[in-house]
């Protein structure tokens, strides 16, 4: 008895996947971080965007990601959830390792997972409750007067009057269209939000709104995040942890990639300049590059 | 002596031999058609590997009905009036450029014959495969295209619903099961149409066309034709998907995979009419060695 008392907790839907890790499957699952990503590298062709990451994103987190345009931000965040390959390295999901799950698999553990894409990737074709609808529909018997009430509470949730159902996309502005697809990404109550560029392309004041969201988010569900910015006060208003990345054009080969990586009141007093100059929107030296014809992009 | 050192230093290149000339434009155009050859075996495999993946989710598990029935009427319901249209004028074509041939033979009594045994056999698939391909074909690789660019496919990944299964399998079975419908009504309205231009405005006898009709125009040939037809449907569909899947960013992305869709399905369907054509016309002879010949 005693031994199944401290028989390590192994999520049932990856018993029988033999996707984990010694490592990984000797420690208890609470203790265990959500994600883990080693050795990780992506290269496209003959063009490296990720080299050599390494990092963990313990449960119940919000990390926020920062980083120029360019970096690898994006393709990091979608190479989390298997949407890219690595082209080497790995990442563990609850302990699973990802690259080794089937196309099955894979398509099961994302529904653990909610993404919020940059521009909002909403469904053209269907309307507002349509879209939010579609992954209770897709992967719930729920009737239909349950699946409209929770799109509708859903998108209260986000500030969104019923109103709105029955519109389309193309008749949202860009701040209702990200919320919309912020209600789509909560409405299986995801273990994990991954959000992309959040408030890119809104004004200060809807970014201000994403941003309470964001917060609100986590306050109302146990959920890990991860936000990918480079808006300085969405990382310093939403994130426990920020964690820079410098694109690699620019990067010395033996120097890492994550330039930064800790709380995000500590970020200014940073010793790497490149990660000061950031945070303060500082370009100086950028400039010089540009001028100089030293800039690779 | 500076200045002679200085003369040999920027003494004119030497222009390439003819034979210099030569072998570097051959090894260019070995390099090249390597490129190629490359890009060509490379595409053969992407399109292979999402075929296999299409029919791993078709034996997996239906979509559900609601996923299927909007593909199913825009392909099917959507595609009758133009199919049908064409048909009639195919058939009324057939029988302006056959007349005056066959009245030159004195045998403008087996119009009917030749028209219908046309329509059945090759003109009422390969019709109505190329309209399936243009008007639907073209239209699922651009939709396809647009959700890949706005990445509404990789929300669909992300929300747990796999993209082949969702866009591409609804789409297969709807090509598959209603291009037959459709080439049985573009059989039968080239039939009609046919049959009005040479029996009311030419004035060829009614019962001898009809008789005509019947004596060489079988079974086999009908069911050839729609056999056939299937076999276009499943490439127009995973074609113009595999294009929409693999579709480059922005409009003018969107534009090469609808125009490239078209193309591949066209060229697609008239080498799989030559195969299925040969393949069915020796099981015709080796089934009914006796049956009667046009001619």
């Amino acid at each position: 008895m005693a031994a199944s008392a401290e028989t390590p907790l192994i999520n049932p839907s990856c018993a029988n996947t033999g996707a984990q890790t010694p490592e990984n499957s000797s420690r208890p699952a609470a203790d265990r971080p959500l994600l883990q990503i080693k050795d990780l590298w992506v290269v496209f062709e003959d063009h490296p965007v990720l080299r050599k990451i390494h990092f963990e994103v313990p449960r119940g987190q919000t990390l926020a990601i920062i980083g120029e345009s360019g970096c690898g931000k994006t393709v990091l965040l979608k190479t989390l959830i298997g949407l890219i390959r690595p082209s080497r390295g790995k990442v563990y999901f609850d302990g699973l390792d990802l690259g080794r799950l089937s196309e099955k698999e894979l398509t099961q553990q994302r529904r653990r997972f909610g993404f919020v894409f940059q521009q909002a990737a909403l469904f053209d074709s269907m309307t507002v409750y349509q879209n939010v609808a579609f992954p209770l529909r897709q992967h719930t018997d729920k009737t239909e007067e349950e699946i409209r009430d929770m799109v509708v509470a859903r998108l209260a949730e986000v500030g969104l009057s019923p109103k709105i159902l029955d519109k389309y996309p193309a008749e949202l502005s860009g701040g209702m269209r990200k919320r919309v697809g912020l209600a789509r990404a909560l409405v299986l109550e995801p273990e994990v939000i991954l959000y992309d560029e959040p408030t890119t392309g809104l004004d200060p004041i809807m970014s201000d709104v994403i941003n309470a969201l964001i917060l609100q988010t986590r306050q109302r569900h146990p959920v890990t995040s991860i936000v990918v910015t480079h808006d300085m006060r969405t990382a310093q208003k939403t994130a426990d942890r920020v964690m820079m990345l410098y694109p690699l054009s620019r990067l010395h080969p033996n120097e890492t990639q994550i330039l930064y990586d800790g709380p995000p009141d500590q970020i200014e007093q940073s010793p790497d300049l490149r990660v000061r100059e950031f945070v303060r929107g500082e370009a100086e030296h950028r400039l010089q590059e540009i001028r100089s014809g030293q800039s690779e992009e | 002596m500076a200045s002679s050192a200085n003369s040999s230093v920027i003494r004119r290149a030497r222009p390439p031999s003819w034979a210099e000339w030569l072998g570097q434009y051959l090894a260019n155009g070995i390099a090249e058609l390597g490129a190629r050859v490359v890009r060509a075996v490379t595409e053969l495999g992407s399109f292979s590997m999402f075929c296999l993946r299409t029919c791993r989710w078709l034996v997996f598990r239906l979509p559900k009905w609601e996923t299927m029935m909007p593909n199913f009427y825009q392909i099917g319901v959507m595609s009758l009036p133009v199919i049908a249209l064409t048909g009639t004028f195919i058939g009324m074509v057939m029988a302006v450029q056959s007349y005056t041939q066959f009245r030159m033979l004195n045998l403008e009594t087996r119009l009917g014959a030749v028209i219908n045994m046309a329509l059945v056999r090759e003109l009422g698939p390969v019709l109505a495969a190329t309209m399936l391909a243009g008007r639907v074909g073209s239209a699922m690789a651009a939709q396809l295209g647009t959700m890949r660019i706005t990445e509404q496919m990789d929300a669909l990944a992300v929300m747990g619903t796999n993209p082949i299964h969702y866009l591409v399998v609804p789409r297969f079975w709807a090509c598959l099961v209603l291009i037959p419908m459709l080439t049985l009504m573009a059989d039968f309205m080239g039939i009609l149409g046919g049959a009005f231009y040479s029996i009311y405005l030419l004035g060829i006898d009614f019962h001898h066309y009809v008789e005509n009709s019947r004596d060489f125009v079988g079974l086999f040939d009908l069911f050839a034709g729609v056999l056939k037809s299937c076999f276009f449907g499943a490439a127009i569909a995973l074609i113009a998907c595999h294009r929409g899947f693999h579709c480059q960013a922005g409009a003018e992305g969107v534009g090469r995979a609808a125009t490239t869709a078209f193309v591949a399905s066209f060229v697609t369907i008239l080498l799989l009419d030559l195969i299925l054509g040969i393949i069915l016309e020796a099981i015709n002879v080796a089934l009914w060695p006796q049956a009667p010949k046009l001619l």
